[in-house]
């Protein structure tokens, strides 16, 4: 398990260390804008606060996080040039590619992969599939989350199901942390949730991870990507993907790293995501013959 | 001495009760307002939190969002929060466990079922408490109001134990004020109480000595207060002072009718002797005058002794010898009695009723006891009207002979029933007023009583002779 206070005090060193030549050269770059989303435990905010300066450092420039409740809000952001580089979801990546370029993808485990968990509260002792869990109460995570809404549909799908009228109420809990807070406090009876989140927070808080059971994971999905706007400068965005790589050489990035549970960003190609674009055009097409299938319906009556 | 009935100890105990009551009455009226006031309070504050939950809640609840809303609802510590839908099912609640989503409230149990029932009864938009005592919990409703459409209620539960560190605190201060003041009472009443009693118990002491101890050595002092109990006091007082004075006027009237009766009694004797006196005194002059002659001495010896022997039969009938031997009283005596009484009563035409309930020889000398009855009922028959009644029974009572006279008549009045027993006292011409003595003292040495009565034109004499003679 990680001690985050073993680790905080040194990288405060540094970032004092830092601090004075940083003073001097942020003013002459705009602020750099980054989106962040719930595709890892955005709620610490110390973490947050050491990666800023971390980044303000090594790009000479001011650096400020944008977090929204929805994946849906950030990805607008983005789209719209409001902040340049986000951390996102695969799936709002997979829908809007030709909008966005992939930065950098966070090693996880050694590979840029992970998993979507199925989880019920410990005390279901009897749930073997995600099947067995019809007419309860699901909790999702968000609407473009590929592990916390996608997979499970999919799933539900391929099973023959249909996902919308198969339990008897769903919610989002916006956030991957909140499902499994949802689970375990037994106001859900299941839910999907990042593989990458729950680990990370068996590590920090076993106490909450204990109380769900996770049932079945998914197959391997490539990790939640950083992804920049095509609007961002390529200069910047060499920069800054420069930086992000390097992370893991740098004795306080590999810090971060640890704080973030991660081994590193490594560079990848949109293939890493066929995966998730198989998903969604399954689910494209799945909800496409619904439609059919009630206008046929409809037009026979 | 008065053991636990005292006063002394009645007045403060009791002083203490009233006090004692006083406290259990006033404090219990100040915990029932406490908990009135608790409960008001509970239910004020519940509202004004439950109003900022439902104004919260509008949001989520309206867009489904049962996360946001059950985040708004978390960490509530013993309280139950529910947010229920307009379908009286739970949308969302702090212990999803106990109350999973979706849940009919009914379902719960009686306690919800009840709670249900209240909450679909309840018409207006205003918030309400629920509460039975047979309820694990007591529970305010609060609607959720939008546009003024109520579209969900939240209801709070609280345990029914809420109530307690609160009373039990009021009832700690209650109780230790009121301990506080009957220390203070309870010394004040038993003082007072003393104060009270102590004359009381001083006044009575002296009056249990009336009768008891000779007045003159009862000394008793007034006490100076100016209520009944010094009323009371100052009266007994004045009484004591009544008694002793009569005391002493008894004295003097019972020496002077002493000296009165001594007087009567040398008087009758001087007179009954002074007549055979003045006879033999004659009967010596005359033989000094004339008589040398044998016959006039024959004569005068005569006169001289039968002057003597009426002197001796006056002493003698003075000197009455009760124990002379005589055979057993038989009931036989009793009839020979009867005979003798009889000629007399028949002259008179009297109605003799003679009651002899004696069966067998009595132990105790027959002579004086035909005396005694002789002589009761010869005056019986005597003192009766022409043609009255002369009544006489007989009968052994609890180890006594009782004889009863009674006649009607002339009766005795209470003046001179007081000197019917003494010798020479005769109510009636020709008689010795000896008749009676003779019985008084006959009695009087058999150890016995004798009473008179006096009753609606009746004289009754009731004797009681001991059958069991002290020997």
């Amino acid at each position: 398990m990680v001690d985050s206070r073993q680790l905080l005090i040194p990288l405060l060193c540094l970032m004092l260390a830092f601090g004075s030549s940083v003073a001097v050269a942020k003013e002459q770059f705009p602020t750099l804008r980054i989106g962040l989303t719930p595709v890892f435990l955005d709620n610490k905010l110390s973490i947050l606060r050491i990666w800023q300066s971390y980044l303000e450092n090594r790009l000479q420039r001011r650096i400020e996080f944008v977090q929204r409740q929805t994946y849906r809000e950030i990805t607008d952001l983005l789209l719209a040039g409001d902040i340049q580089s986000a951390w996102i979801c695969g799936f709002p990546f997979v829908r809007y590619s030709s909008q966005l370029t992939l930065l950098a993808v966070p090693l996880y485990r050694g590979q840029p992969l992970y998993q979507s968990y199925l989880i019920v509260p410990a005390t279901d002792e009897t749930t073997r599939d995600i099947s067995d869990l019809q007419g309860k109460v699901f909790a999702y995570s968000d609407p473009d989350s590929n592990s916390g809404y996608l997979v499970p549909r999919v799933g539900l799908r391929r099973m023959g199901y249909n996902p919308d009228t198969f339990f008897a109420r769903t919610f989002f809990a916006w956030a991957h942390y909140d499902v499994v807070m949802a689970v375990a406090e037994g106001v859900a009876q299941g839910g999907a949730v990042d593989g990458y989140v729950w680990d990370t927070l068996r590590q920090l808080h076993p106490e909450i991870t204990q109380r769900t059971r996770i049932v079945n994971k998914s197959r391997k999905f490539g990790f939640p990507p950083l992804v920049v706007s095509n609007t961002l400068p390529d200069e910047d965005v060499r920069l800054l993907r420069h930086v992000m790589l390097r992370m893991k050489d740098e004795p306080d990035g590999v810090l971060l790293l640890r704080e973030l549970n991660l081994d590193g960003f490594v560079s990848a190609k949109p293939e890493l995501y066929e995966g998730i674009r198989e998903n969604v055009l399954y689910m494209n097409q799945a909800e496409l013959n619904v439609r059919q299938k009630q206008f046929t319906v409809q037009d026979t009556n | 001495m008065y053991g636990r009935n005292s006063l002394r100890y009645k007045i403060p105990i009791n002083l203490s009760l009233a006090i004692l009551l006083t406290a259990l009455v006033i404090g219990s009226v100040l915990i029932w307002r406490s908990y009135e006031e608790v409960r008001n309070d509970l239910f004020r504050s519940s509202v004004e939190l439950g109003t900022v939950l439902a104004r919260t809640l509008v949001a989520p609840l309206k867009h489904d969002d049962v996360w946001q809303a059950y985040q708004i609802l978390r960490s509530a510590g013993s309280r139950i929060y529910i947010v229920m839908d307009e379908q009286q099912r739970v949308f969302v609640s702090n212990q999803p466990t106990r109350f999973p989503m979706l849940t009919e409230l009914h379902s719960l149990g009686p306690e919800f079922a009840a709670l249900q029932e209240k909450i679909e009864k309840h018409a207006s938009l205003t918030p309400f408490l629920h509460e039975r005592s047979e309820d694990e919990r007591l529970y305010v409703v609060i609607p959720v109001v939008d546009d003024g459409i109520q579209i969900a209620n939240v209801v709070i539960g609280y345990p029914r134990s809420i109530y307690w560190p609160h009373l039990l605190s009021i009832a700690e201060r209650v109780g230790l004020t009121s301990l506080i003041v009957m220390l203070i009472l309870i010394p004040i009443g038993w003082w007072v109480g003393n104060r009270t009693v102590d004359p009381l118990v001083r006044l009575s002491q002296v009056m249990s000595q009336v009768g008891s101890k000779p007045l003159e050595e009862i000394d008793y002092q007034p006490f100076d207060r100016d209520d009944e109990i010094g009323q009371l006091g100052r009266s007994f007082d004045a009484m004591l002072g009544e008694l002793k004075e009569k005391q002493i006027r008894e004295g003097q009237v019972i020496v002077s009718e002493r000296l009165a009766a001594i007087g009567r009694l040398a008087a009758g004797i001087a007179h009954e002797i002074n007549n055979p006196l003045g006879g033999m005194m004659n009967a010596i002059n005359t033989y000094r005058r004339f008589g040398r002659s044998a016959r006039e001495t024959e004569q005068t010896m005569f006169l001289l002794e039968r002057g003597l022997k009426q002197i001796h039969e006056t002493v003698s009938a003075l000197l009455v010898e009760a124990r002379q031997e005589s055979h057993d009283l038989t009931p036989e005596d009793i009839e020979d009695v009867r005979l003798l009484v009889q000629s007399d009563a028949q002259k008179k035409g009297l109605q003799l009723v003679w009651d002899n309930k004696l069966d067998r020889p009595l132990s105790l000398p027959s002579t004086p006891v035909r005396q005694v009855l002789m002589n009761l009922s010869l005056n019986a028959v005597q003192a009766a009207e022409q043609a009255g009644q002369v009544t006489l029974s007989v009968a052994r009572v609890d180890g006594l002979l009782e004889i009863r006279v009674s006649n009607d008549g002339i009766t005795v009045s209470n003046e001179e029933i007081g000197h019917l027993f003494e010798p020479f006292v005769s109510n009636r011409p020709g008689g010795t007023g000896l008749g009676l003595w003779i019985t008084y003292q006959i009695v009087q040495q058999f150890g016995g009583d004798i009473y008179v009565q006096n009753e609606r034109g009746t004289t009754s004499f009731m004797v009681h002779l001991p059958l069991e003679l002290a020997a």
